[in-house]
């Protein structure tokens, strides 16, 4: 027997995103729904692309209340978790506005309600290693993700399971040293990954953002942010996590 | 309540989880090897045994790998092909802050360890990837199994 099973693979944000249903279908509409989603807050948010609205606003060529209607609620949401964090998420790094370490999430997350929304209970959505689930893998059978070790990504370090989870994970791999401590501009090279888990993608995104950008001491800080655990990959490659993780 | 179970596999105790999806796509299987993990990423120098098809209990100790804590060495068996137990053989208990970090790491690794040897993935979390990288990833093995 074979479980019901609709996957999308779609290449957007110099990424790849997995659509991953596990309902009966068919589900093209939801899907062509969360993809045309995907694409919209790349032309709208992406920081490469001189004609979205981010690079607009970064020049002064656009004012927040004439951009497009999403970019006000995600610069607010970034100000509010720079406030929760103490300023290790930020949205405004050297370069200026750029608020990427939350964008991805919050987006994975939407089209996940998207999905939703168009009836699907049981599904996945996986931005570039940014997971957002919804229901069930299968009847009586939580979600499992894996999380790849940032020493060598064909490999599994740890796996999270659960129901309406989402797990994020900022680190170096591939992209390099892409993510500044916002207190030195340096940067931050004090973890090789960080993952978070909690609710919500969005959150999950940028607190793994923050972490990362503050290093082994965010453990602490995460084991007391209700609703959110961490595993956080050492230099070293040690592991440690936080005690709510240990099942 | 959301139940989170987290199993850990720490590549400084050369512990290595391999899943093997192309030989059966359906139902990944688990394939234990044990390595020296101390800069993380090397080769697995020790026994491996192959997913669902072995028998019998085998128990191997793998190389101690240094970490910035301290020296670190598991020993693993595996039963019937799976993961079945894990053991720290040892690990740095010097200083207040090994004390710290072994609390959180070293107790879930037996516990954890043997859901990880049952575990089935779905999806893969991981720094992101290029459109290039995706196409060796694991997610990407994972999500051919489904588009068929």
């Amino acid at each position: 027997m074979t479980a019901p099973r609709t996957v999308h693979v779609e290449p957007c944000m110099g990424t790849v995103f997995t659509i991953d249903i596990r309902d009966p279908g068919p589900w093209d509409g939801a899907v062509a729904d969360a993809v045309g989603w995907l694409h919209h807050v790349d032309a709208v948010f992406s920081t490469y692309k001189e004609g979205s609205d981010i690079s607009r606003l970064r020049r002064g060529e656009l004012a927040v209340g004439d951009a497009d209607p999403d970019v006000a609620p995600v610069l607010a949401l970034c100000e509010r978790l720079a406030d929760e964090t103490g300023g290790w998420f930020t949205a405004w790094w050297g370069a200026g506005l750029d608020p990427t370490g939350l964008v991805k999430g919050w987006a994975v997350e939407r089209a996940s309600e998207r999905l939703a929304a168009h009836g699907s209970r049981n599904h996945a959505v996986n931005g570039g290693g940014d997971v957002q689930l919804a229901g069930e893998a299968a009847p009586g059978r939580p979600w499992s993700v894996g999380i790849a070790d940032p020493f060598d990504r064909g490999r599994i370090l740890a796996t999270v399971s659960g129901r309406g989870l989402a797990v994020a994970t900022s680190g170096t791999a591939e992209r390099g040293a892409h993510i500044v401590d916002p207190h030195t501009r340096a940067p931050a090279r004090g973890l090789a990954s960080v993952s978070v888990v909690g609710p919500s993608l969005t959150r999950a995104d940028a607190y793994a953002t923050a972490a990362f950008a503050r290093g082994p001491e965010a453990l602490g800080w995460i084991a007391g942010v209700p609703g959110y655990e961490a595993l956080l990959v050492l230099p070293g490659a040690r592991v440690v996590a936080t005690p709510g993780l240990a099942a | 309540m959301r139940r989170v179970i987290l199993a850990v596999l720490s590549t400084a105790t050369g512990l290595i989880l391999l899943l093997s999806f192309k030989t059966h796509p359906s139902t990944p299987g688990a394939a234990v090897s044990t390595g020296t993990g101390g800069g993380g990423g090397s080769d697995p120098t020790g026994g491996a045994s192959g997913g669902g098809s072995g028998t019998g209990t085998v128990t191997v100790t793998g190389d101690e790998a240094p970490t910035r804590y301290g020296p670190v060495q598991v020993q693993i068996t595996v039963t019937g092909g799976r993961l079945s137990d894990v053991q720290p053989v040892e690990y740095p208990q010097d200083t207040p802050r090994d004390v710290q970090i072994n609390s959180y790491a070293i107790p879930q690794l037996g516990q954890e360890a043997l859901a990880a040897g049952n575990a089935r993935i779905d999806m893969v979390s991981g720094a992101t990837y290029t459109s290039d990288g995706y196409i060796t990833s694991l997610q990407s093995a994972l999500d051919k199994a489904g588009l068929g």
